[in-house]
């Protein structure tokens, strides 16, 4: 597949770029608050990407995957409550523990679909929230604070800010080549014939669920991922970040940027969370701007804004 | 003893509430194969027009009865200017187009209201404790509760099985287009069953205001366990809602209150304090998973075309 | 006499009330084409649906190649050489055609747990994809999106994924259905070339096809069978004659 010069390509590494460049900027004007804000439009691109591969290409319409985020973000937090501080055990941890979780939530979900399955993931979400909030050693409902980064070896020290937005922005690609890598290769295959006609593919010898139980796997297990960062982003770990509602800023990533494009979920999280910065800016009710907004892209632009760029090529040739 | 019968009796409350929740999002599902987020919104919407009201006629009762006629009339308004155009569209588009009408409701409640969150306070009738057997006392208001959603689980019913309404309810849940190619005016029934459910969600917030702030985004917690319910009992089936309602309040309302003691017995006392709020609330879900394996379309299916 | 490909005996569904299926008994032999007919309502499609495994029955035995099939999955039937076509068509509408049939292709060809090989690079997969498509006269048509073609050209891919993964014995729901004058005798066509390389339960209401390309016949009605003979036979058949044509028809047949 020979890439084209098309306006969404260009529009993609252009993006792309301006991320790479960012602290470059953001250290020659002394705007501090912009690296912040990227930092975490990165990490939560990281969790919408995660998401793409189970909603965008596998049609399973998970309404908990916010939960990841804590399990990840939780891991690293106790673990350095107790005084482990080491990446390489934090990290770990987080990516198991949202495996296990993970695990257990797709083999009683992934048996129902539809309506059923959207509730079912909710609530086994919203009970992850309940167990953090309800463990008072750990802060409850109140969060519990990091004094220490994951600690790894000497040259990378994540406490210093640009670097760790480097390491995130490293993590991210990494993640959108590997599912691009993951959704054109026989698994992949597998999982988008499975959202496009599940009857189908078992009528014709696939044993679906197996496949697609792994698939929702590798989602919580890259989603965990995020979280450990966004813990080590935020120095703070609340239950409020798997609160089921964050699972619904996720699933609005996903759908803006363009469901089943590997970089719908960047665009999406960049496009989301600017637009907060900015309507906020102009009055502190933007959110009832961004609700009736979201209804609109839900009825006319279905193919987010990746699918807008790419009708551009079809319309005019550049 | 007392203290059991008084859990009991809250579970039943609590469970009963939940029911009239559960109802409006399970039969707005089976007829309308709406998947309605935003259902917590009219809950909080219901306690939020019921203080006011209460507020500027000075009675309780008036309060209640505007607070639910206006929700009755928001509930219809969403139905006819966002619902219908979610008609027919994949749940995905359900999820998020009332996702975003909970971020939207949010925000004008927070508009009209401000932050700060509303008081519904109980009448003197109200506030009291009842004798209802030898030695056990319990809340007039917890009572009234009581009281209240049977008689609304019991107009349900009626409207459901003994009026031609809801013949023609039942006769969309399972089969859609054959109700519309009777000549129904199926706009106008999808319109009154949408209003249907969002006054019994108004209603259960309107009842549960008085022991809770109304405040933004007390729908959001409280719809969880709606979903819960209605899986459980089966979408699209009241009957199986009731039931899943009653067994999820005892379950919570008792777990809540005696599996701390259960833990102590078995558990260190430290370890029983710290796992204890933790599985207590664990324990719906728990039962939503056993139910899940067992009986994957949950309790009561409704058998669809 | 060796034993028959596919055996059906004493099959039985019912939904709510209405018999679908009734006591049903079928025997298949290797390499014939056995057509399933009967009118509407009969439960040809209801038949179809539990030898490949979408419904359960609620009691009988299937059995397959010599493997009793009753209970099994769908998935499994599929690699047992069971394949089906569906009678709605049920294709992968937001992929392409070439992948389509690749799929079904892909589903035969050992396991899919490769997460880095482009799947569409494959020779293995795309190869025999080709071919399907070739014979079926949609090679054109490969790179287009399923929802792309025209009616005539999605029964002819639903046969194409059928054939993908080689099977051993065909289920066709219908093949014919919606399909014009023309497009109906290519599909005959077509059909009587599978003949020689597989086993075919076919069923079908286009007459002049079943008695074209049918070795054996068996005749449903309210899910019971009414009759299982030759082609000659089954016509022959007053009470087949009835259930069709009604008795006044049949009283006519007799005299005239």
């Amino acid at each position: 597949m020979t890439p084209s010069l098309t306006v969404r390509n260009v529009a993609i590494v252009a993006l792309l770029a301006a991320l790479v460049l960012l602290p470059l900027y953001t250290g020659l004007t002394g705007n501090r608050f912009l690296l912040t804000l990227f930092t975490r439009i990165l990490i939560l691109a990281l969790a919408a990407t995660s998401l793409n591969l189970i909603l965008g290409y596998g049609g399973m319409m998970s309404f908990g995957h916010a939960a990841y985020l804590g399990i990840g973000g939780y891991s690293v937090g106790m673990l350095a409550h107790e005084g482990i501080v080491s990446g390489f055990v934090q990290w770990p941890v987080a990516l198991g523990a949202s495996a296990l979780f993970a695990l257990i939530v797709g083999a009683l979900s992934l048996r129902t679909r539809g309506v059923y399955f959207i509730m079912i993931t909710l609530a086994f979400a919203q009970m992850a929230y309940y167990v953090c909030a309800g463990l008072a050693r750990y802060g409850g409902d109140d969060g519990l604070t990091i004094y220490q980064r994951s600690q790894f070896v000497t040259p990378i020290d994540l406490s210093n800010k640009t670097q760790f937005y480097y390491v995130c922005l490293a993590l991210l690609c990494a993640s959108i080549y590997l599912v691009w890598r993951l959704m054109n290769s026989r698994f992949g295959m597998v999982i988008q014939g499975s959202r496009s006609n599940d009857l189908r593919m078992r009528a014709i010898g696939f044993p679906t669920y197996r496949y697609r139980l792994i698939c929702f796997v590798i989602a919580g297990t890259l989603c965990g991922l995020a979280g450990a960062l966004l813990a080590n982003h935020t120095d703070f770990v609340d239950p409020a970040m798997m609160y089921w509602t964050r699972s619904g800023d996720l699933i609005i990533m996903v759908v803006l940027g363009g469901v089943a494009s590997p970089f719908g979920p960047l665009i999406g999280a960049v496009a989301l969370l600017v637009l907060e910065e900015v309507l906020s800016g102009i009055t502190e009710y933007w959110q009832i701007i961004l609700g009736p907004m979201l209804l609109l892209v839900v009825l006319f632009a279905r193919g987010g804004i990746d699918g807008l760029l790419q009708k551009v090529r079809a319309k005019g040739r550049i | 003893m007392t203290l059991f019968i008084e859990q009991c009796l809250n579970g039943l409350q609590f469970g009963l509430l939940l029911f009239l929740l559960a109802a409006g999002l399970t039969l707005v599902f089976g007829i309308m194969d709406l998947v309605n987020l935003a259902h917590g919104s009219l809950y909080m919407i219901g306690a939020y027009f019921a203080a006011t009201f209460a507020a500027w006629t000075g009675s309780f009762v008036l309060g209640a009865v505007l607070g639910l006629a206006a929700t009755l009339v928001v509930g219809m308004a969403v139905e006819v200017i966002v619902m219908r155009r979610l008609y027919g569209r994949d749940h995905l588009d359900h999820v998020l187009g009332t996702f975003g009408l909970i971020l939207f409701f949010d925000e004008a409640v927070r508009l009209i209201w401000g932050p700060e969150g509303l008081r519904l306070p109980l009448p003197r009738w109200l506030n009291m404790s009842v004798q209802i057997l030898p030695g056990v006392q319990y809340s007039a208001y917890k009572l009234s509760i009581i009281v209240v959603t049977l008689a609304a689980a019991a107009f349900l019913y009626v409207l459901v099985m003994r009026t031609r309404i809801g013949m023609l309810i039942r006769a969309g849940a399972s089969n859609r287009e054959m109700v519309g190619a009777l000549g129904v005016n199926i706009k106008l029934l999808y319109t009154l069953v949408f209003g249907l459910g969002a006054a019994l969600a108004g209603l259960a917030g309107l009842m549960q205001a008085p022991s809770l702030t109304v405040q933004i985004g007390m729908g959001e917690n409280i719809i969880i366990l709606a979903f819960v319910i209605t899986v459980i009992g089966g979408i699209g089936s009241i009957r199986g809602a009731f039931v899943a309602a009653i067994l999820v309040g005892f379950l919570d309302t008792l777990g809540r209150a005696f599996f701390p003691d259960l833990l102590r017995m078995v558990l260190s006392p430290d370890a029983a304090s710290t796992a204890a709020p933790a599985l207590s609330s664990m324990l719906i879900y728990l039962l939503m998973a056993i139910v899940l394996v067992a009986r994957p379309e949950g309790l009561f299916p409704v058998s669809r075309k | 006499m060796s034993e028959p490909l596919l055996q059906v005996s004493n099959l039985a569904k019912r939904f709510e009330g209405i018999v679908a299926c009734d006591d049903l008994a079928l025997n298949v032999a290797a390499g014939d084409l056995h057509a399933v007919i009967g009118p509407n309502g009969a439960g040809k499609t209801t038949l179809i649906s539990q030898l490949g495994g979408q419904v359960a029955p609620d009691s009988g035995r299937i059995r397959f190649a010599g493997n009793d099939i009753t209970r099994l999955p769908m998935f499994r039937r599929s690699q047992l050489g069971l394949a089906r076509s569906f009678q709605i068509t049920s294709l992968f509408l937001d992929l392409s055609v070439l992948d389509n049939v690749a799929l079904a292709v892909q589903a035969h060809a050992g396991h899919s747990f490769h997460f880095w090989r482009d799947a569409r690079a494959e020779p293995e997969l795309r190869e025999p994809a080709r071919a399907a498509l070739q014979r079926m006269g949609l090679n054109a048509r490969a790179d287009r999106p399923a929802s792309a073609l025209s009616h005539g050209e999605h029964r002819q891919l639903e046969l194409a994924m059928a054939l993908a993964g080689n099977p051993r014995m065909l289920l066709l729901d219908e093949p014919m259905a919606g399909l014009g004058p023309e497009e109906s005798a290519r599909m005959v066509e077509m059909l009587r070339a599978l003949k020689r390389e597989l086993t075919i339960l076919l069923v079908e209401h286009d007459m002049e096809a079943v008695f074209a390309l049918a070795d054996r016949i068996t005749v449903l009605v309210y899910g019971r069978v009414i009759a299982t003979g030759s082609p000659s036979d089954i016509r022959a058949n007053d009470e087949v004659r009835q259930a069709y044509l009604g008795e006044a028809e049949a009283e006519a047949a007799r005299h005239g």
